[in-house]
C-alpha cells in the first residue's frame, strides 16, 4: 500500500498539522519510500497471531475514590498563552 | 405513503463518584471555573490516568440492572479529535471491547408493555465546558474527566412518545441504583437521538438524522416530533434527506442543521496504552449484583400485591425512588388494611404541594408518621373534613409542625358533638324558613342547601355527616 | 581534586566521610560545565553569565544552575517534568512550559536525599531521533569527537556523562535512547523493564514503549541510580507492584554459570566489521570470566524496526494531539481555532516530530488500520515470543548496541530511514519490554567508544548488573575519559 499527496494533505489535517506545499512534496515521498520499508511486515502470517498493545501481563490497576487536591488556579493558568479571569481563552469555535 | 419513525437514543450519564474518572479532583458541580482540575484531568504532558474503582463498580451495576452481558475481557481506547474542551485532543473511551452489551429495558406505554434493546453500556470520561463569546471561546475544565456512561438504545423506539417514556423509566432505574443525579438541567444526563422514517411495514432503515442539545426529557420529545414532521414532509415531496446533525433550539422549536463543518470523522481509535485491560470475574459480578436494590418494575408489583394498590397507583408510587420510599413508610405505618387512602393523598395533595415547590415529596417537611396521622384525622376520627386536611398539609409542609398542633393552633377540629350541631341547626331553620318548605315538599337540593348554609355558620367545622343526618333528622321529624 | 571527574558512589563515599560538601560537588560541576559546554552542548538553556549563581539555589525558573545542593545532583532529560522549571523537549512548541509538578522520579530522587541538577539536558525534539540533531536549541557533540553526533535522543544526558559535566543523568529509551547513545559516547546506559520505572511525569513519546533509566560512568552508580528511581507508583497504571531488589547487590564479579545466547540475527550485513570485532572481542572476554555462550536465534529481528515504527508513530500522533496551543506552549497568532491548531502545530513542531505525527496518523487512520497498526502489534506479539523462547534456556542476550560508532554530525539527516536503522539492535528490548543495558567496550581506530548490549528477561536486571560489573571489573574501557 502506498501513500500520496492527496493522502498525506487529508492526513495532515487530521493532525492538523499545516504544510507548506514544497514541505507536503517532501514528506509524501518520504513516507512513501519510509512506507515501502514498512511493508515488509505484509509478508508475515499473522492470521492467528493475537495483537500486544500491552507488554506486561497486567490487569484491573484501579485507585480509590478518594479526593485529592487539585491545582491551584494560578498554577492551572500559569501557562496559558491567553487567559481572562479563571478562563482559557481559545479563537471562536464556531466559525 | 404513510411513514413509520425508527429512532434510537444514546445517552451520556455522569456517575455520581467523588472524584474524576482518572484522578482525584472532586466532581462536585458549580465550583469555580477551572478550580476542579490538575495535571492529570487538564491533561498536562507527561501525567497518566488511573481508573476509579467506584466508577468501574457503578458502570458494572447499570449494565446489570439494563439486563446487559458484562464482557469478562473489557479494555479503554483513545478516541482522537480536536477539539478545545477536550485537553488531551482524545477521550478516553471504548470501542471495540465495551464494557457490557446485548440488554434490554422494559417500558410501558398505554398499557402496553414493550422491550427496548440496549446495544451497549461503555465507560468513557468526559469533556470541559466552552463558553461562546462575541470574539473568543472561553474553557473551563471543571466537567473535564468526570466518569460518564454510554447508554446506547437500538432503534427499537417508534414514536416519541416512547423515547419519552424509556427516558424516564431510565432514569428511574439509575436513580434506584443511587450512581447518579440523573440532572439534565447540571448536564448530569444528556440524550442524543438518532431517527429516520420508512415506509410503514418496511424493513430497511431510511437516512437518518442525528439530534443533539435536548435539555429535557419533553426537549427530546419535541425534537423528535418536528423532525418527524420536517422528514415526512421532504419524503412526500420526494425531496433527499441529507444524512445530517441537527440542532434542537428549543426557544424556536425546531431543528436546525449544525453550521460546523468537519470533513468525514475519523477518530482514529486505539487501545489506550496508559491503562490496563480489566477482567471483570464472575465474582465480580456477583458481587455487584448483590448490591443492586429492588428496581421500579419489581417495586411495582410488589406494592400492588402487598398494598393492594391498583397498577396505575401502584406506578405512580414508584416512579422515583424516593416517593416510592416515602410511600412504603406511610403504608406500613398506616393501619387500616385498605392503603388506597395513603396513595390518595400522596398522588394527589402531597404531589402537588411538591409539584409547586419543585422537589421531591420525600424532600417536605412531612415524615410519614405526621402524614399517617393526617390521614387518621381525616378517614376514620374524622377530626377534620378532607378539605380542612389538605388546608393542614399545606400548612404542615410550610411548617414542618405535627398535624394536631396545627388542628389545635389554628382551632380547626370538626364539631362532631350533636348538641353543639343541633343548635347550629335550629339556627339555619329559623333562618330559611323558604329552604324548609321546599325541602319538604320534596326539593332534595334544599337539603343541601341547608347544610352548606349550616357548615358555613360553624365555619366549615361542622363534622359534614353527622350535620347532614342530624338535619334530616330534625326536618323530618317536625 | 577535581569531584567532576568522580563516580556516584565515590562522591557518596567521601561524603559519608565528611571528606566534601555537597556544595564542593555543584562547585567543581558547575566550573566543568562552564568550562566545556560551550563545545558540547549537552545541557540546554544554560545561563548567559556563569558563575554568579554558581552553587546557590536560586529561584525556581529563572535559569538557575543549581536547585539546590544537596546529595549528588542528577542531570535530567529534558522530557521529564520539574515543578517550575521549564520542560520542553526542545521543542518550540513548548517554549516556556514549566510544569506545575515533578516527575516520580525527581520526587524519588530528593527523597533518596538527592537533587535535580538545575539544567535540563538536550534531546532529539520529543525523544524523536537517534542523534539529538533534532532539537529546537541546536545538536550535542560527542565529547570523544566534536564532529560526531552522541546518539540520541538522550544525547544530551549521555555526552554530559561522557565529558564529566554530569556525575550521573537521567534519559528515556522508546527504542534505543539511552543505550544508543550511552554506547556512542562510552558511558554505562540501562533501560529498565517496562513497568519497572513509573513513567509520571515523562513527556509520552510512546506510552507502551518509553522507560526512565539511568546514564552513568560505571555498573554501580547504574544500581544506585536504579534502586532510586525504581517502584510501584500509584500514578502510573502501567508500573508494576512488585519488590525492588537491592540491585547493589547484584555487582559480583563472577560470569561463572550465566548462559548467554548470542542471536545470529545480530551479527549480518550491516554491522561495521571494526564493530563486530570489538563485540566479538568482549564475549571471548566474557568467555574467560566462566560465562556460557551459545548462537541462538531471534528469527522476527528484521521485523522490528517496521514494527516500531507504526507502533511508536501511531502512539505518538496520538499523545502529541495535545500540542495545540490551548493551554500552555507556543500558540500562533491566527484567527479561526482550527487555523490556531494548524499553524501552531506548523511553527512549533520540527520535520521529524512532523514526519512521526503524520505517518502514525496514517497508521491509525481508516481503512489502514488493519494493514498496518493491528498487524504491527501482531508481529509485536511474535517479537516478544522469540525473547520468551530463547530466556527459557538463557539467562542473558549479549550483541552489539548499535551497528556503527557515532556518525557524523549531519550524516542521516536528510535519509530519515537511514536514522531508524541505526536503531536496529535496540529497538526489539522495547517492543517486548525487557530490560537492557549497553556498557563500552572497546574504541574504534578513530577513537569512538563501541558499547555491548546485554538483555535479560523482564525484571531481570540483576543479571544484566552481574555482567557488566564482572566485565567492568576486568576491563579499563569505562575509566577511558575524552580530552575536552
Amino acid at each position: 500500500m502506498g501513500i500520496d499527496k492527496k493522502t498525506v494533505e487529508g492526513v495532515a489535517h487530521l493532525a492538523r498539522i499545516e504544510l507548506e506545499p514544497k514541505e507536503l512534496e517532501k514528506l509524501s515521498h518520504q513516507l512513501e519510500h519510509i512506507l515501502a520499508f514498512i511493508d515488509k511486515l505484509s509478508v508475515l502470517n499473522t492470521d492467528n497471531v493475537p495483537p500486544t498493545s500491552h507488554i506486561l501481563p497486567l490487569n484491573n490497576v484501579l485507585r480509590k475514590d478518594e479526593t485529592k487536591p487539585s491545582l491551584s488556579i494560578e498554577k492551572t493558568l500559569a501557562n496559558a498563552p491567553a487567559k481572562q479571569g479563571n478562563f482559557f481563552v481559545v479563537p471562536k469555535v464556531i466559525e | 405513503m404513510k411513514y413509520e419513525p425508527v429512532i434510537g437514543l444514546e445517552v451520556h450519564l455522569h456517575l455520581n463518584t467523588k472524584t474524576k474518572a482518572f484522578c482525584g479532583c472532586s466532581t462536585q458541580f458549580g465550583s469555580e471555573p477551572n478550580a476542579q482540575v490538575c495535571p492529570v484531568c487538564l491533561g498536562f504532558p507527561g501525567s497518566l490516568p488511573v481508573y476509579n474503582q467506584t466508577a468501574l463498580d457503578y458502570a458494572i451495576k447499570v449494565a446489570l440492572a439494563l439486563n446487559c452481558k458484562v464482557q469478562e475481557h473489557t479494555k479503554f481506547d483513545r478516541k482522537n479529535y480536536f477539539y478545545p474542551d477536550l485537553p488531551k485532543n482524545y477521550q478516553i473511551s471504548q470501542y471495540d471491547l465495551p464494557l457490557s452489551m446485548h440488554g434490554f429495558l422494559d417500558i410501558e406505554l398505554g398499557g402496553q408493555e414493550k422491550r427496548i434493546g440496549i446495544t451497549r453500556v461503555h465507560m468513557e470520561e468526559d469533556a470541559g465546558k466552552l463558553i461562546h463569546q462575541e470574539d473568543c471561546s472561553l474553557v473551563d475544565f471543571n466537567r473535564t474527566g468526570i466518569p460518564l456512561l454510554e447508554i446506547v438504545s437500538e432503534p427499537d423506539l417508534n414514536s416519541p412518545e416512547e423515547a419519552y417514556e424509556y427516558l424516564s423509566t431510565l432514569k428511574s432505574v439509575i436513580e434506584y441504583l443511587d450512581v447518579s443525579d440523573c440532572d439534565m438541567e447540571k448536564g448530569s444526563l444528556r440524550c442524543d437521538a438518532n431517527i429516520s422514517l420508512r415506509p410503514a411495514g418496511s424493513k430497511t432503515l431510511g437516512v437518518k438524522t442525528e439530534l443533539k442539545n435536548m435539555n429535557s426529557f419533553k426537549g427530546v420529545k419535541d425534537a423528535l416530533a418536528f423532525e418527524i414532521g420536517r422528514q415526512n414532509k421532504l419524503l412526500e415531496s420526494a425531496e433527499t434527506l441529507l444524512q445530517e446533525t441537527r440542532l434542537w433550539n428549543a426557544k424556536s422549536s425546531e431543528t436546525l442543521p449544525m453550521r460546523v463543518k468537519e470533513g468525514a470523522k475519523d477518530y482514529r481509535y486505539f487501545p489506550e496504552p496508559d491503562l490496563p485491560a480489566l477482567i471483570i470475574t464472575e465474582s465480580k459480578i456477583a458481587e455487584i449484583k448483590n448490591t443492586i436494590p429492588e428496581l421500579p418494575k419489581e417495586k411495582m408489583r410488589r406494592f400492588i400485591k402487598d398494598y393492594g394498590l391498583s397498577e396505575y397507583d401502584a406506578k405512580v408510587l414508584t416512579a422515583s425512588k424516593w416517593t416510592a420510599r416515602f410511600s412504603e413508610e406511610t403504608m406500613r405505618k398506616f393501619s387500616a388494611v385498605n392503603k388506597k387512602p395513603v396513595a390518595n393523598w400522596i398522588i394527589g395533595p402531597l404531589a402537588g404541594i411538591a409539584g409547586n415547590k419543585s422537589c421531591e415529596i420525600s424532600a417536605l417537611r412531612i415524615s410519614a408518621d405526621q402524614l399517617v396521622d393526617l390521614i387518621e384525622l381525616v378517614e376514620k376520627k374524622q377530626v377534620i373534613s378532607n378539605l380542612t386536611g389538605k388546608v393542614v398539609l399545606e400548612e404542615m409542609a410550610n411548617t414542618g409542625k405535627h398535624p394536631q398542633k396545627i388542628i389545635e393552633e389554628k382551632n380547626l377540629a370538626q364539631i362532631s358533638d350533636s348538641t353543639s350541631l343541633n343548635s347550629v341547626i335550629a339556627g339555619v331553620i329559623k333562618e330559611n324558613p323558604k329552604s324548609v318548605a321546599d325541602y319538604k315538599t320534596g326539593k332534595a337540593n334544599a337539603l343541601m342547601f341547608l347544610v352548606g348554609q349550616a357548615m358555613r355558620k360553624s365555619a366549615g367545622k361542622a363534622n359534614p355527616k353527622m350535620l347532614q343526618t342530624l338535619l334530616k333528622e330534625r326536618l323530618d321529624s317536625e | 581534586m577535581e569531584l567532576y571527574k568522580l563516580t556516584a558512589h565515590e562522591l557518596l563515599e567521601k561524603l559519608k566521610n565528611k571528606e566534601i560538601t555537597a556544595e564542593e560537588i555543584s562547585s567543581s560541576l558547575a566550573k566543568r560545565i562552564e568550562d566545556v559546554d560551550v563545545e558540547v552542548k549537552a545541557y540546554v538553556r544554560t545561563p548567559e553569565k556563569w558563575g554568579q549563581k554558581r552553587g546557590q539555589s536560586p529561584e525556581k525558573g529563572d535559569s538557575p544552575l543549581f536547585f539546590e545542593t544537596k546529595g549528588i545532583p542528577v542531570s535530567i532529560k529534558d522530557n521529564i517534568c520539574t515543578d517550575g522549571y521549564s520542560t520542553e523537549c526542545c521543542s518550540k512548541i513548548l517554549e516556556g512550559f514549566k510544569p506545575p509538578y515533578n516527575a516520580t522520579v525527581i520526587n524519588k530522587i530528593n527523597e533518596a536525599g538527592h537533587s535535580f541538577l538545575g539544567l535540563k539536558c538536550n534531546m532529539d525534539e520529543f525523544a524523536f531521533g537517534s542523534s539529538t540533531e533534532n532539537s529546537c536549541f541546536g545538536p550535542t557533540r560527542n565529547p570523544w569527537n566534536l564532529e560526531s553526533v552522541p546518539g540520541g535522543s538522550s544525547g544530551g544526558s549521555a555526552a554530559a556523562v561522557a565529558g564529566d559535566e554530569a556525575i550521573w543523568a537521567l534519559g528515556s529509551d522508546t527504542g534505543g535512547s539511552i543505550r544508543q547513545p550511552a554506547s556512542f559516547c562510552g558511558v554505562v546506559g540501562l533501560k529498565p523493564t517496562y513497568g519497572r520505572v513509573s513513567r509520571y511525569g515523562l513527556i509520552a513519546f510512546a506510552s507502551s514503549l518509553d522507560q526512565i533509566g539511568p546514564l552513568t560512568k560505571d555498573a554501580r552508580d547504574s544500581a544506585l541510580l536504579m534502586n532510586i528511581i525504581s517502584g510501584f507508583d500509584p500514578l502510573d497504571s502501567t508500573s508494576i507492584n512488585i519488590p525492588v531488589p537491592d540491585y547493589t547487590k547484584d555487582l559480583i564479579n563472577d560470569a561463572k554459570g550465566l548462559k548467554i545466547g548470542i542471536p545470529k540475527e545480530y551479527f549480518v550485513e550491516g554491522l561495521d566489521p571494526e564493530v563486530k570485532s570489538i563485540v566479538e572481542e568482549a564475549i571471548d572476554k566474557l568467555k574467560g570470566l566462566g560465562a556460557q555462550f551459545k548462537e541462538v536465534s531471534l528469527p522476527h529481528t528484521e521485523y522490528a524496526v517496521p514494527v516500531y515504527y507504526i507502533i511508536a508513530t501511531a502512539e505518538a500522533s496520538s499523545n502529541l494531539a495535545r500540542f495545540d496551543g490551548v493551554q500552555y506552549g507556543l500558540r500562533a497568532k491566527t484567527q479561526g481555532l482550527i487555523d490556531m491548531y494548524k499553524k501552531t502545530r506548523q511553527l512549533g513542531f520540527g520535520d521529524e516530530a512532523k514526519r512521526r505525527i503524520i505517518l502514525g496518523t496514517f497508521a491509525l487512520s481508516h481503512g489502514y488500520y488493519d494493514a498496518y497498526y493491528l498487524r504491527a502489534l501482531k508481529v509485536r506479539t511474535l517479537i516478544k515470543q522469540d525473547f520468551d523462547n530463547v530466556f527459557k534456556d538463557f539467562d542473558c542476550i549479549v550483541t552489539p548496541t548499535s551497528p556503527t560508532a557515532a556518525f557524523k554530525i549531519g550524516d542521516k539527516v536528510d535519509d530519515p530511514l537511514k536514522m531508524y536503522l541505526s536503531d536496529i539492535y535496540t529497538i526489539s528490548v522495547n517492543l517486548a519490554g525487557i530490560p537492557a543495558i549497553s556498557i563500552p567496550c572497546g574504541f574504534t581506530k578513530k577513537g569512538l567508544p563501541v558499547g555491548l548490549q546485554i538483555l535479560s528477561r523482564h525484571f531481570n536486571e540483576s543479571a544484566l548488573f552481574r555482567l557488566a560489573y564482572t566485565y567492568e571489573q576486568n576491563t579499563e574501557w569505562h575509566k577511558m575519559k575524552p580530552k575536552l
